[in-house]
């Protein structure tokens, strides 16, 4: 464990005592974080505020579940995914409520040229951010937590497994369905 | 020669490849091989376009401004169960309640023990284990349904349909695990699964928005009869004989 976990494991037995005001740390410390891998699970800047607010409430609410030999952290990350899980869903319904079908419009990321363009200047374009985006969409809920939280989070495979409560084993197969999912969809534009 | 698999390559890019093994070998491979560097490379040029993918920066004190909108919803919440146990006295009748109750719980499961015929075979430990999760379970759920109810919001109508559709699920378990425990003699158990079915059915039977005076009546149901520090305490003790059951059943077998 090490020092800001230990930290953290300090101020969950400082609010748990009766000091609520303490959560502000861990509030302030695991923000900046949680709002980018909520804005990376749904894709939404409102979505990933609501997000972020509710992993704090139910990480508070839950204080007392939380074991302090285990990473705080990892406990948040866990938390903080099936909010962005349940946000999506939520995000999902109330745009099949509110849309009403469209033809399908071209992708214009067909219509680039057919030189190959060099991968910053792939990266650079906005039509292949909005590819990768789509794409992201496409994974299951399992493949893309698992994704974000190893490609972005920087999190081992042991750690993802923890976070999704799953076993590191399971959290491998995930990653890697999801990378050969993206490389697939990706392929008629690098290639 | 074998070429790296897709996998293999990835768990190298993501330097995954455990073990120094792994990873030497792989490296040792790449070396050798004609193909397998420019699939390597196909693979990080690909993710690399996600690795781009920016996200909109928050303000500096952006985690100061996340507390502030946090800081009002949590100051309805009360410190903590066993920070507000011990602070107010009126717990202090409950406590011994309830050490009352424990006490006949485990006088139930020692008279229970001496009275049963030859220890109990493999299965019927697998058999006890089960039932001792599920009853955990079912204390957890219980709790947290009792939680939210004493958290939530009582200035207006409270909208109580997440914790009813809970309590609904529970009131059947609970009748279950109620009538096994007493006739298995245990007592406390009984008695405390007796105080919450009380509440659940209250709650499952009311309407799903509710008046603050509604809710101060449950709340006070749920105050007099200490019942969030009996299922505290019971469901400890249920984890505590769920792990001895666990260290002393043989491996391999549940």
């Amino acid at each position: 464990m090490n020092r800001m976990e230990e930290n953290d494991a300090a101020v969950v037995a400082q609010v748990l005592a009766g000091d609520r005001d303490a959560f502000r740390v861990v509030v302030e410390r695991h923000s900046q974080s949680l709002f980018r891998l909520a804005y990376r699970m749904t894709g939404n800047e409102q979505d990933a505020e609501d997000v972020v607010q509710e992993t704090f409430m139910r990480a508070y609410r839950r204080l007392n579940k939380f074991e302090a030999r285990s990473s705080f952290s990892t406990w948040l990350y866990r938390i903080a995914v099936n909010c962005s899980l349940d946000q999506s869903r939520k995000r999902r319904q109330q745009d099949e409520r509110q849309l009403a079908p469209s033809p399908e419009l071209p992708d214009p990321l067909l219509a680039l040229p057919s030189t190959d363009p060099s991968s910053e200047r792939l990266a650079m374009s906005a039509e292949v951010r909005k590819k990768v985006e789509a794409t992201l969409n496409e994974l299951t809920e399992k493949e893309k937590a698992a994704f974000v939280l190893r490609h972005y989070e920087g999190m081992s495979i042991e750690e993802v497994g923890r976070a999704m409560g799953l076993r590191a084993n399971a959290a491998k197969n995930n990653i890697f369905r999801a990378v050969q999912k993206l490389r697939r969809a990706l392929e008629p534009v690098v290639s | 020669m074998n070429h790296l698999s897709e996998e293999q390559l990835i768990l190298f890019h993501y330097q995954e490849a455990d073990e120094a093994h792994d990873r030497k070998s792989m490296e040792q491979h790449l070396a050798g091989c004609d193909l397998c560097p420019s699939r390597l490379a196909d693979l990080e040029r690909e993710l690399a376009l996600f690795g781009n993918a920016p996200v909109p920066p928050r303000p500096e004190n952006y985690g100061q401004q996340v507390w502030l909108r946090l800081r009002p919803h949590l100051m309805e919440r009360p410190r903590s169960i066993w920070s507000g146990f011990f602070a107010s006295r009126q717990w202090v009748t409950a406590g011994a309640l309830a050490a009352l109750i424990v006490g006949a719980f485990f006088a139930g499961r020692i008279w229970q023990k001496r009275q049963a015929p030859e220890p109990a075979t493999i299965s019927a430990q697998a058999r006890e284990r089960i039932l001792l999760l599920a009853v955990g379970n079912h204390l957890e759920r219980s709790q947290m349904v009792l939680v939210e109810l004493e958290n939530a919001d009582g200035k207006g109508p409270v909208d109580i349909g997440p914790e009813q559709r809970t309590a609904r699920d529970l009131v059947e378990s609970n009748r279950l695990y109620r009538e096994t425990a007493a006739r298995d003699g245990d007592v406390g158990m009984a008695n405390v699964l007796d105080d919450l079915e009380r509440v659940l059915i209250e709650v499952a039977n009311s309407p799903s928005q509710i008046s603050s005076t509604q809710l101060d009546s449950i709340r006070h149901r749920i105050e007099t009869k200490g019942i969030l520090f009996k299922i505290r305490v019971v469901g400890t003790q249920v984890e505590e004989r769920e792990k001895s059951a666990q260290a002393t059943q043989p491996p391999g077998r549940t």
